[in-house]
């Protein structure tokens, strides 16, 4: 899996879909729903299940990130699975938005 | 990352949004992409390196900037006000390239060697459909210079500003919410394309997922026109784009209920013009925002709620705000150094430097950011105590007189004032005994001026070493069409006179 800025992934096991915006400091596996994300090309089908314990959802427009691999994605589309990386659980970046400026 | 990456994710999730031009029969997202990618295929069988474009802001802009980075070529919009000379040696210097250029104004371009032409209307002809087919992407490029601005520089050829895909989608995506903007957003784009503020209105409202519509040339009444007719909620001005806005709202009684969020940049505001603003549009957010070309644009900002605390405070240091820059993007680094190249403390003045991904720091051939990632903006300023930027202005204006070093932007806001100023520009003319002496140019309200006011109003206020020696009453000061006072015509001017 090599995760690269603006490399795009979907879920193996529900609707959600990621963009990188920040790559891991080492190579790891990002996951949602506990189970190893997809290439957005793969045309394999979701099937199987969310985890349980990785099952609190991706949210459209928000930021997740691991402090330890300093990996950073974001949420293109929404999903009933919740981000992980190598097994830790990705945190929601809290960011104020900002006015639009341009 | 590539900034067609930004546009790919909105036509991706909501590609039957409305991207470009009027509600009634603009473009929606996904026309915007199959057009881009069209025009890519097209481009990357060109032998070239970047697609050049003179002419008028408009739909097919963006869509010749998303296409030129898909297809690995480096946008470049070039300024057409340029005299021929100078605009045929700019275009020249992109060769090989594909020129789009405005029909009108091809004539003053044929001929130079390296660049394939093709005017607008062909272009638009091709890529500019309502209803494109599906196209794929050509292959990614390994080219990673997105956009190249030529800054208007004071001496020799200007200098060509490389803006990378990684500066400008590192810029969106830390200030931008991905599909931030509600369903009926509109902004209003009335900067020319070659200015920094036009390459990130594109790619801020794609990802935003906000309309854009263009207002090709500035007139305030057009301005108005439009904003009222289009819904438009969201703005950016030069300052002098909006004293003239203000006079027409004055004089039309438009309210501009749609209009939400209005920001300004480019430029010093007067104090007197933001408050009247204020005033006059009581329902609309301001935003001050304060960048450079080489920091793919804003770097600090002022936001709504700023400008109301400062608006009514009777606390002279929150008061004072409004004439700040607000606040560095939490997303970057910003310090005010010394000459010694250590740190100002607060309320100290020294030159502004600034570090991030956004920060480019680069020209072509030539790299002007420190190898620990800090630039150096060549803009004077300060922070106060709660971390509020203040811009003095380009170090290059500032007047050294007798060894003091005085910012011309203080005695202009103190003139500025004075009831009698309408508008004023502070230089430092050549002087034998002091090196430089201090020179204002006014426009005054009243036909003959009273010098011994003027003067002792700025001597009350400042030091009588900061009270201009020489005067000069004009009825205009000489701005470029982005509201850059053109000090430095000015100064040339004077400089002949003595």
């Amino acid at each position: 899996m090599e995760i690269k800025p603006g490399s795009r992934w979907r879920s193996a096991v529900c609707d959600a879909q990621l963009v990188v915006v920040r790559p891991p400091k080492q190579a790891g596996e990002l996951q949602c729903g506990g189970v190893a994300v997809l290439d957005l090309a793969d045309a394999t089908a979701a099937t199987g299940d969310v985890h349980p314990d990785f099952a609190g959802g991706v949210l459209i427009g928000k930021r997740y990130t691991d402090a330890d691999s300093g990996i950073e994605v974001l949420g293109v589309k929404a999903g009933k699975g919740s981000l992980s990386f190598d097994g830790r659980p990705m945190q929601l970046k809290d960011a104020k938005p900002l006015p639009a400026s341009d | 990352m590539q900034t067609s990456l930004l546009l790919d994710l909105t036509a991706d999730v909501c590609g039957d949004r409305k991207a470009l031009g009027t509600l009634a029969d603009g473009l929606d997202f996904a026309a915007m992409r199959n057009n881009a990618c069209a025009a890519a295929a097209w481009l990357a069988a060109q032998d070239a390196q970047n697609a050049v474009f003179v002419g008028l802001n408009g739909n097919m802009v963006p869509v010749l900037m998303f296409a030129s980075g898909i297809a690995g070529l480096s946008f470049v919009p070039v300024n057409y006000r340029l005299p021929d000379a100078e605009l045929r040696k700019l275009i020249a210097r992109t060769a090989p390239s594909v020129v789009v250029v405005d029909d009108d104004m091809l004539g003053r371009i044929e001929g130079i060697d390296g660049t394939t032409l093709i005017t607008r209307s062909a272009f638009e002809a091709r890529f500019l459909l309502d209803a494109p087919t599906d196209i794929d992407a050509p292959e990614a490029s390994e080219n990673d210079i997105a956009v190249l601005l030529f800054t208007s520089g004071t001496t020799g050829d200007p200098k060509a500003a490389v803006l990378r895909h990684a500066n400008l989608t590192s810029y969106v995506m830390s200030t931008v919410e991905f599909l931030g903007a509600e369903e009926d957003e509109a902004a209003l784009v009335s900067v020319p394309p070659y200015h920094i503020a036009g390459i990130s209105a594109v790619l801020s409202s794609a990802y935003a997922g906000r309309r854009i519509v263009y207002l090709p040339a500035f007139s305030a009444e057009e301005w108005v026109a439009i904003a009222a007719r289009e819904a438009i909620t969201h703005a950016m001005v030069v300052p002098t784009m909006l004293d003239r806005i203000l006079d027409v709202l004055d004089k039309t009684g438009e309210t501009l209920p749609a209009l939400r969020a209005l920001s300004y940049g480019g430029g010093r505001m007067p104090e007197p013009v933001i408050a009247r603003a204020l005033n006059a549009l009581p329902h609309v957010n301001f935003v001050n925002a304060y960048g450079l070309t080489e920091t793919s644009s804003t770097v600090a900002l002022l936001g709504a709620d700023d400008h109301r605390i400062a608006i009514a405070s009777d606390d002279p240091l929150v008061r004072r705000r409004l004439g700040s820059v607000g606040k560095p993007l939490p997303s970057l680094e910003l310090e005010i150094r010394r000459d010694d190249g250590s740190c100002c403390k607060p309320e100290e003045a020294g030159e502004i430097y600034v570090r991030g991904d956004q920060v480019s720091g680069e020209y072509l051939h030539k790299k002007a950011i420190a190898d620990d990632g800090w630039f150096a903006t060549n803009d004077g300023g300060w922070l106060d105590s709660d971390g509020y930027l203040f811009v003095e202005g380009r170090l290059d204006d500032v007047i050294v007189r007798g060894g003091e070093n005085i910012s011309p932007g203080e005695i202009e806001d103190v003139l500025r004032g004075h009831p009698d100023v309408v508008d004023v520009a502070v230089l430092g003319l050549p002087c034998v005994s002091w090196g430089e002496k201090v020179a204002a140019v006014v426009v005054t309200r009243s036909a003959e001026p009273d010098v011994a006011a003027l003067s002792a109003h700025v001597k009350a206020q400042l030091r009588s070493t900061k009270t201009p020696e020489d005067w000069h009453f004009r009825e205009e000061l000489p701005y470029n069409e982005t509201g850059k006072l053109l000090r430095r015509v000015l100064k040339a001017e004077l400089a002949k006179l003595d």
